[in-house]
């Protein structure tokens, strides 16, 4: 405990919440009816659907194979048969609808058969255990997504520290805090794997104080591990970011629009720790997750380990259903989710928490101009001028948006949070990312237009040109002939002639008599004069009943 | 007195060379201005601003001879940022050439294409695939929308839809900001 800790920047204060929730143990989810898998459940490239309305799969049976390096594959996260594979609603900001792989279970929930590499894990080389964790799909599930292989490949470099997160740092989400307190060996295990993968110096479990079980039950997991070390850290928000934890432990400050691993460090969630576990250790790809369902207008908040595709109602219904009038129900925690838009949409892989507030007494304070007090760049914990960022993306000038590093913005809502006015500062921010996005793509097909129709314009300049020429060359030609009538007159005359003798001769040549019939021996020639009379005879035949017919 | 006038003549001179090669040596192919303008168009190639593509259009804009409110694909952004790079103010859409629209596709029903050809030589991307009295084809991801292809087309079997809306290409929208009251 005597580690030294660094601070990062601003930072707020929120009420926690967490006690809602963190009074129950985890409970298994029942099964649903029927599960919605999204194809799209990571950052990066989709993957692509390998099975087909119709077919019957186990559980743990992969859905959708991984496209290109960025991209994780689905798997079934129960038995049952694949009724559809259609667009339907998934928990994103939007509201649209996506790929989505629909499965009606048929309540056996029975596991595919797990082919298990039978060596310990530090047999196994670092390459082959990033392929294990590719193959299982998991994504990093703190709530970004990102394949975790990607993360767990030092691509040469020198990994000095791991950090696991467990940080949990966002008003009352629990899930990370229940697991570490119920299945301390079984993350200890996953963490492990990821140190053998990453040759990783020391590791750190980084941990909230104001979760002392989960830190007490760690560090007695962790008790005769070497190297391995649990970390208490001061409560603050965005604590679980991962450039304010790296801050926070090691002092180093992650390069703008950099990653961990180049300054020495990685960093994964202690969820996706676990996960690992299930699948290096037991042949279990990512199917489940533990989710807090939580908020005032639930009516007995807690955490559930829930299939993938499971459908949020069906998780609310098990938590006493809700009570008194919603206001929202949120995917996310309260600060960085995204309210939901319809109930029938599925639990992912990334989502942490679900949360329902209701109705509040008091209407929320409408929005003011902003009255430039700076409280918002007090709290920004990547010291961003939020103001400044607001003014500009406000009137769309996207590129002095851009100056003001915009894309360091990790959209964590301290600046918000603290907004006197009010002002929804991150949802400006994200207009602009999405905005300016979205100008790239349109810029990239602007310049392939330009390029295509310059190219058409070149081309119709060619061909008239060749056209021309071709026109010129016969005109010349014609002119040519008509200035010297009689030079060529005598040379076509010759090449009549000539062409006259060629056709004559060749006649001839045809009219020879056919080969076959010229020195007959007499017994063909018999045979031959024979078939004549025969043929004689019967035309003579066929002839009279014709006569008579007519 | 002299010995200042021959000085100068001589400054003169010199400078003068100097600049006279530098014309020479330095000489900028093609107009860098227009050059950047048209990086700035959508490059629909429509023709809706009553030129002849994207390139005329800057050129006219570079010399002077035309507004910056005339592209409607381009719409607002591109006119925020013609006002930019040429220091003048934003101004509205000229309502004359038309409004903004969200982006479209153009589609062809291929049961009633007849293979004539027509839309192949009005398209100014080269999206559309075919050959004569062979059914055509849009090249979707090259189409710029410019609906070119629909006039020429003798039996209408061009549509123009709208592109679909997809998770991974949807915008946040602009948030509403308050309208804004001061205390009096």
């Amino acid at each position: 405990m005597s580690r030294q800790l660094w601070s990062f920047h601003g930072g707020i204060h929120p009420p926690q919440y967490k006690e809602l929730s963190n009074q129950r143990p985890i409970a298994q989810s029942s099964l649903a009816a029927e599960l919605v898998i999204p194809l799209h459940q990571h950052i990066g490239q989709s993957p692509e659907p390998i099975v087909q309305v119709g077919d019957y799969v186990l559980k743990g049976q992969e859905l959708a194979h991984a496209q290109g390096y960025v991209s994780a594959p689905v798997h079934a996260s129960s038995s049952g048969t694949v009724v559809a594979i259609e667009e339907r609603a998934i928990p994103h900001p939007s509201g649209l609808n996506a790929l989505c792989v629909v499965l009606a279970t048929d309540g056996e929930d029975r596991w595919l058969e797990q082919q298990l590499d039978e060596r310990h894990y530090t047999a196994i080389e670092p390459s082959h255990l990033r392929n294990l964790i590719r193959s299982a799909g998991i994504v990093g599930l703190g709530g970004a997504g990102f394949p975790t292989f990607i993360k767990l490949n030092p691509t040469g470099r020198v990994i000095d520290t791991l950090i696991l997160n467990g940080v949990e740092c966002e008003p009352y989400i629990t899930c990370d805090d229940l697991l570490m307190r119920e299945r301390s060996t079984e993350i200890l295990a996953g963490i492990k794997i990821m140190r053998h993968a990453l040759q990783a110096g020391e590791v750190l479990i980084a941990i909230e104080d104001n979760k002392p079980e989960a830190i007490a039950i760690m560090q007695q997991a962790i008790a005769n591990e070497p190297g391995i070390e649990v970390v208490s850290v001061p409560t603050r928000y965005p604590q679980g970011g991962e450039k304010q934890l790296i801050k926070v432990l090691t002092g180093k400050e992650c390069p703008s629009s950099g990653l961990p691993f180049q300054i020495g460090v990685v960093l994964n969630n202690v969820a996706t720790a676990y996960a690992i576990h299930r699948a290096v250790n037991h042949g279990q790809p990512l199917v489940s997750r533990i989710v807090t369902i939580t908020g005032d207008g639930i009516k007995e908040p807690r955490n559930l380990e829930v299939p993938i595709g499971t459908p949020i109602q069906h998780l609310i219904d098990q938590c006493g259903g809700t009570s008194g009038e919603i206001e929202r129900i949120i995917i996310g925690g309260p600060m960085m989710g995204f309210a939901m838009h319809s109930s029938a949409i599925p639990l992912i892989k990334t989502s942490n928490c679900i949360l329902a507030t209701r109705q509040p007494e008091q209407p929320a304070a409408p929005e003011m101009p902003c009255i430039r007090c700076g409280a918002c760049a007090e709290v920004c914990p990547v010291e961003l001028l939020p103001q400044q960022l607001y003014w500009h993306a406000r009137a769309k000038e996207f590129d002095k948006t851009q100056e003001y590093d915009l894309f360091d913005c990790i959209e964590c809502g301290c600046c918000s949070y603290v907004c006197p006015s009010n002002i929804p500062l991150v949802h400006y921010y994200r207009f602009a990312k999405t905005e300016i996005w979205s100008q790239e793509r349109e810029k990239e097909k602007a310049d392939q237009a330009r390029k295509r129709h310059e190219f058409r314009l070149s081309r119709i300049e060619r061909e008239q040109a060749e056209k021309e020429a071709r026109l010129a060359l016969k005109r010349a030609a014609v002119q040519e002939k008509s200035e010297t009538p009689d030079k060529g007159e005598a040379e076509k005359q010759a090449l009549i002639q000539a062409a006259l003798a060629r056709a004559q001769a060749k006649k001839e040549s045809q009219q020879e008599p056919p080969k076959n019939t010229a020195e007959l021996t007499p017994a063909q020639q018999r045979i031959i004069d024979e078939a004549d009379a025969r043929r004689q005879r019967l035309d003579a035949a066929a002839d009279t009943p014709r006569k008579e017919a007519e | 007195m002299l010995t200042a006038v021959i000085a100068l003549t001589a400054l003169a001179l010199i400078f003068g060379l100097l600049l006279g090669f530098a014309a020479v040596r330095f000489k900028v192919e093609g107009d860098p201005l227009a050059e950047k303008i048209d990086a700035l168009l959508p490059q629909t190639q429509c023709g809706q601003c009553g030129f002849p593509g994207c390139r005329p259009y800057a050129e006219a804009m570079a010399r002077g001879e035309a507004d910056i409110n005339r592209c409607p694909p381009g719409g607002e952004t591109t006119i925020i940022a013609l006002a930019d790079l040429l220091g003048r103010e934003p101004i509205p859409l000229d309502a004359e050439v038309g409004e903004e629209k969200p982006k479209m596709v153009a589609i062809i029903d291929e049961a009633t294409c007849i293979g004539c050809t027509l839309c192949i030589q009005a398209c100014p991307v080269d999206a559309i695939l075919g050959a004569a009295k062979q059914m055509h084809t849009i090249i979707e991801a090259e189409c710029t929308g410019c609906e070119l292809c629909l006039e020429p087309c003798p039996v209408d079997c061009i549509d123009m839809i709208q592109i679909p809306e997809k998770v991974l290409h949807w915008k946040w929208p602009y948030p509403q900001p308050p309208t804004e009251t001061r205390p009096g």
